[in-house]
């Protein structure tokens, strides 16, 4: 697809910068994932949280930064790859048969394209505040802008659907992440698979939590 | 035929060095306007075309295949020996030397074996500074293994697959010329002629067999490495497309062909399945070390389970024939006697063409001395490799195996320095006849291979083009080029154009009917007359019937085969005509007539000599030239295996 | 697998009777499927004998056969290459196209062969493919430089066993390219894994190891091959099973080439300013 091959990144390097992209996204969904579970402990925890998160501006936008900049080289290392791993393809068979290729791996790019909207999303609803909270301002308080958005079918739907694609991008994702840095073989495959779909579902659930509990009224 | 084989002068273990020391140099600045031709990069051809790269001449190498790794040195399993010495059991030079003569039965040339034997211990230093992984000792050392039935742990392998690590690392070394631009690779191109100008070999024709283009090349000197004719017998352990041609096209040029009816029958393949097999697979010698041999003693009892026949019902024939050697007896010796109780009708498994074709190869007492997983730790890829042809399990039955032909050690006459008998056509490897005389040892071709390409080849050819010097490259534009091209031309118009109706494959079928009736294992006077008649019949038949579909400017693999097949068919009658006139038995060459009690029988007196064929046009019997075979160095002895 | 029936040939064997959609695509052209039917095909036939069987019941009719390619048919020389029902080489792991057999199929089966598929393996004719650019990624680098005659005694390096046979297992790759033909990214990581690997964990490797590394890896992206993206289909049509092991060492040789080659120093100061 690209022009010329001498300024087209090496495979192996789109790889590595796609997998240290990935690794930081994946930390920070963990991070992310555990501070959002404060919703559990009451409005006071969560909303302290966030004015502590507000109050280091320095730390905030320094891994604001480091996320952007990954969002950034992710996402395009991720539509170069697929790209040129379509026109390598040459169409394939017409009679496709898979025998290990899993759906998380054959899904990447799908499943990645649907976090990216939500991620877009997202941050309109609750960091520029500017879609789906019917103009409300809530200021600092986190908790109540939370419940406020997920007490919308439609958005607490949008978002666990999404928070499933994350788990299914996880679970090839974080074993692939081994696999591209060169830290996985025959003997630790299994395990790395199950580490990564763990972790996958760890996310996931962790996330889904909190709008399930609001759609359940367990949150108010 | 002049035939010189310039065999230098004093003792044995001195002419390698003494010819050496006396082989005339090319400046290294002069290499590279210097243009050698290699066809073929098997062992031979790639180690040769190799080595010249690295020398500074410009060299331009040929293969059929799509890559030059693919050549069918690929497919040697067993071994390869050297006179290396490392597990101090005795062995040595001059030991590998007189057990290469000895399996030869006598009828190889005594300095060229001499000096394989000389430079087998460089090739295992050469492919393990390449990168060949050789099977090794915990302690880091090589590992060796005895094999064919030698007395002294000789041969260097890579699990089983060695052919393909030895022709991986020539095939490396080969590439790294071409990437350096110092080799031009021609992969899918024909070689379908050879052309003398001034009577020495200037160039080739080839057909490039993606577009059809046929195309002249000159060049200095050529270098044919083009492997074993054993296709001719249509169903071998050879590849698909290994062929007769290059040879075959430089004898109707000119160049000598020695001892045609020399060929190897290797004992243990898998059967003939039936008429729609296309090849039959080797399956490692090193079965035969637990593994025993057996038919019914009964006719009878052939068509029943090896399971439901008693002990006593049982013939254990090599162990009957041949108690001391028993089951490891010698290839040739294997082969004829599973053909006699095969001829006898008491052969097993399939009917094929109203034979049953195949005795067993019994583990059972192996599996009960030392237990399934011992033997599947020792053979469990070949029997898996059976079970997935045959759809047995050997654990469980019996294999059933048959000889099948394997090696050939005729091949283009070549003197001491590996020319042949026009000058400039040099010839390596298996298509040579050099070094195996009338039986090739196993584990010996890879090393005749590697030794021909990478430690004769570059000297003598080096000698060679000193001598010729700088004026010698005719051009393409040149009248013998072009008259060649266009009798390849012609030929494959006619091929296209000839409004037939028989494949090119059924013809083939027929032809390797014919020679594996009367010229493989067992030969006879009656039996070769008969072939030859049959084979002319058959040749004439072939010139009128033949139906080649495809066109001539893409792949065309009728084309390609119809080709290989005409030659095949003409060598097959020289084949025949060379058993028909050796009045001995030696070797791989067995004629009923002259034997001891199922011994071969040579005639020394007579037939210690190599026997060279020159062409004398087309449709026309060659005429047979002698080199006589002197040896100063050992005596004759009988070969015995009782 | 073969089912029950009564088809028996004249020697007693079960015989198929098979309906074959073949690739058929000339040189420059635009290829097509080409439907025949095939009966008495014998169980014990090999896929290419089968092969053979089509191609001589066209030349019957007159017809140009099937391209397709082979020369060992025992599964070492890795020229074989085709796609049977969606599989590079085949249902039965682990093996050729010239080892399967016949008696892995159903009677009355509809087969449907085609030739590997990828950008950087152009179709020459039929089910024949280009794959030079196999060539090409050796010749980059997949070699150990050392002239003829200038090795030392074999036994001088010692090489534990243990290496000798990593060494060997990915040696063993026959280059037929199936890696490539069953990855959804038509990437050639494991072809060139292995060959890397072959070479980078021995000792006479060692000095060529970054150089080799980096060399291998730019040509195989010239030459059209896409990237990894941890599949795994590779191995799992790989006839001689090589595993992902090889691209895991692959990709951590090519991160440790790149950092040494960024942080190499020749010792002194560099030209044209300081
Ligand atoms: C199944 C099997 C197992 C074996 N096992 C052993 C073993 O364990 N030990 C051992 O020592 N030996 C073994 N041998 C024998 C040994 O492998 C061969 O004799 C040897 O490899 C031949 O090498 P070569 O270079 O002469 O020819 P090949 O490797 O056959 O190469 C021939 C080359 O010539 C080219 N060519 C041929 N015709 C033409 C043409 N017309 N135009 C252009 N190019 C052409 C081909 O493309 C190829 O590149 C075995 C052989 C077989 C068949
Ligand atoms: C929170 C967000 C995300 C996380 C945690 C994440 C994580 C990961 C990880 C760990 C990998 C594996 C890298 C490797 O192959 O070694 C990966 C691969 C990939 N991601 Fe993401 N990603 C995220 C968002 C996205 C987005 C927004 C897109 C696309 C728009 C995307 C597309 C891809 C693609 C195409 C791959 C390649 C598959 C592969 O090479 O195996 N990802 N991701
Ligand atoms: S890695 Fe396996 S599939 Fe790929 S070329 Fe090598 S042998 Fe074929
Ligand atoms: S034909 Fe050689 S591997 Fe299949």
């Amino acid at each position: 697809m690209s022009a010329c091959s001498c300024c087209r990144p090496a495979s192996i390097g789109k790889k590595i910068v796609m997998a240290l992209s990935g690794l930081v996204l994946a930390g920070f969904v963990l991070g992310h994932m555990s501070g959002n579970l404060l919703m559990f402990k009451g409005p006071e925890a969560i909303n302290a949280y966030a004015a502590w998160l507000h109050a280091n501006p320095g730390m905030l936008w320094g891994a604001r930064v480091v996320l952007i900049l990954s969002t950034v080289a992710h996402i395009w290392t991720g539509v170069l790859l697929t790209l040129e791993n379509r026109a390598a393809r040459a169409g394939g068979p017409a009679v496709e048969a898979t025998r290990r290729a899993t759906l998380s791996s054959r899904t990447m790019p799908y499943s990645g394209v649907v976090i990216l909207a939500f991620l877009v999303f997202h941050l309109l609803h609750y960091t520029f505040r500017t879609v789906a909270l019917g103009g409300q301002e809530f200021g600092d308080k986190v908790y109540e802008m939370v419940v406020a958005g997920f007490s919308q079918p439609a958005v607490a739907g949008f978002y666990i659907i999404s928070m499933i694609l994350l788990c299914l991008h996880l679970s090839h994702g974080i074993s692939s992440v081994f696999q591209t840095l060169g830290l996985r073989n025959e003997r630790w495959r299994g395990r790395l698979d199950a580490v990564a779909t763990a972790y996958g579902w760890l996310i996931a659930l962790g996330f889904i939590s909190i709008p399930l509990a609001v759609l359940l009224g367990c949150i108010k | 035929m002049k035939l010189d084989s310039k065999i230098p002068a004093g003792p044995v273990a001195d002419k390698w060095s003494n010819h050496k020391a006396k082989m005339r140099l090319v400046n290294p600045a002069n290499r590279r306007k210097y243009h050698v031709i290699v066809v073929g990069s098997g062992l031979a051809g790639s180690a040769a075309a190799a080595s010249f790269a690295e020398m500074g001449y410009e060299v331009s190498c040929f293969c059929y295949q799509d890559s030059p790794r693919r050549a069918h040195s690929i497919a040697a399993q067993g071994g390869i020996n050297a006179a290396k010495n490392y597990q101090n059991d005795g062995d040595s030079i001059r030991r590998l030397f007189l057990d290469t003569i000895k399996g030869g039965d006598y009828r190889a040339r005594e300095a060229n074996v001499y000096r394989l034997a000389q430079v087998s211990t460089s090739i295992i230093d050469q492919c393990v500074a390449q990168g060949v992984p050789f099977a090794r000792e915990y302690g880091g050392l090589l590992a060796n293994r005895s094999f064919g039935g030698a007395q002294v742990s000789r041969t260097f392998y890579a699990r089983g697959q060695t052919g393909q690590q030895l022709l991986l690392g020539a095939y490396s070394a080969l590439s790294r010329q071409i990437g350096a631009g110092t080799v031009k690779m021609y992969t899918r191109h024909e070689m379908l002629d050879l052309v003398l100008v001034g009577g020495q070999a200037k160039g080739i024709v080839t057909r490039d067999l993606v577009t059809g283009e046929i195309q002249a090349w000159a060049s200095d000197v050529v270098v044919l490495c083009t492997g074993g004719y054993g296709n001719v017998f249509y169903l071998s352990t050879n590849a698909q497309g290994c062929n007769v041609t290059a040879t075959y096209r430089a004898h109707r040029r000119g160049a000598g062909f020695a001892n045609p009816c020399y060929t190897q029958i290797h004992p243990t393949c898998i059967p003939v399945h039936g008429e729609d097999q296309s090849k039959l697979t080797l399956m490692s010698e090193s079965l035969r070390n637990d593994g025993r041999v057996w038919v019914p003693k009964d006719k009878a009892d052939c068509t029943k389970p090896a399971s439901e026949i008693p002990e006593d019902r049982r013939d254990y024939f090599l162990e009957r024939k041949y108690p001391s050697y028993g089951n490891l007896a010698p290839r040739d010796i294997a082969s004829r006697a599973a053909k006699e109780v095969c001829d006898e009708g008491r052969g097993v498994g399939q009917v094929v063409d109203g034979k049953r074709l195949g005795v067993y190869l019994d583990f059972s007492a192996a599996i009960k001395r030392l237990g399934e997983p011992a033997i599947r730790e020792r053979y469990g890829n070949l029997f898996d490799m059976y079970e997935n042809i045959t759809g047995e399990n050997a654990y469980h039955q019996p294999m059933r195996i048959f000889p099948a032909v394997h090696y050939t050690m005729g091949g283009l006459w070549v003197d001491y320095n590996l020319q042949s008998n026009i000058p400039g056509l040099f010839v390596g490897g298996e298509a040579n006849f050099s070094d195996h005389g009338a039986n090739r040892l196993g584990a010996s071709a890879l090393m005749q291979g590697l030794a021909d390409g990478y430690f004769v080849l570059p000297y003598t050819v080096t000698d060679y083009l000193a001598g010729v010097g700088l004026t010698g490259r005719p051009s393409v534009e040149a009248p013998e080029f072009k008259a060649a091209v266009k009798e390849v031309q012609d030929r494959t118009q006619w091929f296209l154009n000839n409004k037939g109706n028989r494949s090119a494959r059924s013809y083939h079928k027929a032809l390797g009917k014919i020679v594996w009736e009367k010229c493989g294992m067992a030969r006879d006077k009656a039996g070769l007359e008969g072939a030859i008649r049959d084979l002319q019949a058959l040749r004439a038949d072939f010139w009128k019937n033949i139906l080649v579909v495809g066109s001539g400017d893409q792949l065309a693999p009728e084309l390609e085969r119809a080709g290989r097949v005409a030659d095949f068919l003409d060598f097959g009658i020289m084949m025949c005509l060379d058993a028909l006139h050796r009045d001995e038995s030696c070797g791989g060459h067995f004629r009923t007539e002259y034997q001891d009690g199922g011994e071969a029988q040579r005639n020394d007196d007579k037939y210690a000599h190599v026997a060279v064929w020159a062409w004398q046009g087309d449709g026309q019997l060659p005429v047979r030239h002698t080199e006589p075979l002197v040896y100063e160095d050992v005596q004759f002895t009988t070969r015995s295996y009782k | 697998m073969v089912k029950e029936h009564d088809n028996l040939d004249s020697h007693g064997e079960q015989t198929l009777s098979l309906r074959l959609r073949v690739w058929r695509q000339s040189r420059g052209a635009a290829g097509h499927f080409e439907d025949h039917a095939l009966a008495a095909v014998p169980t014990s036939a090999s896929f290419l004998e089968m092969m053979d069987m089509l191609n001589e019941q066209l030349i019957k009719e007159g017809k140009d056969t099937f391209a397709f390619d082979h020369d060992c048919r025992e599964g070492i020389c890795g020229m074989c290459s085709m796609t049977i029902n969606g599989m590079p080489h085949g249902p039965l792991p682990g093996v050729t196209t010239c080892q399967l057999h016949m008696r892995n199929f159903r009677d009355g089966e509809m087969i449907t062969v085609e030739p590997w598929r990828a950008k950087a393996f152009p179709v020459i004719k039929d089910l024949a493919v280009n794959r030079s650019a196999f060539d090409k990624v050796i010749q980059a680098g997949g070699f150990i430089t050392v002239r003829t005659g200038s090795a030392t005694e074999a036994n001088n390096t010692l090489i534990p066993k243990s290496v000798a046979d990593e060494a060997m297992d990915a040696a063993e790759c026959i280059g037929c390219g199936a890696c490539v033909a069953s990855c959804k990214n038509g990437s050639a990581m494991l072809f060139v894994g292995a060959k890397i690997n072959h070479l980078n964990i021995l000792p006479q490797g060692q000095p060529e190891r970054e150089r080799r590394t980096l060399a291998m890896v730019k040509t195989m992206d010239d030459a059209g091959f896409g990237n990894c993206t941890n599949y795994g289909e590779c191995q799992a049509h790989c006839p001689k099973s090589i595993t992902l092991d090889v691209i895991a060492k692959l990709n951590r040789d090519y991160l440790r080439a790149r950092v040494k080659e960024f942080f190499s120093s020749t010792g002194k100061p560099r030209k044209g300013g300081d």
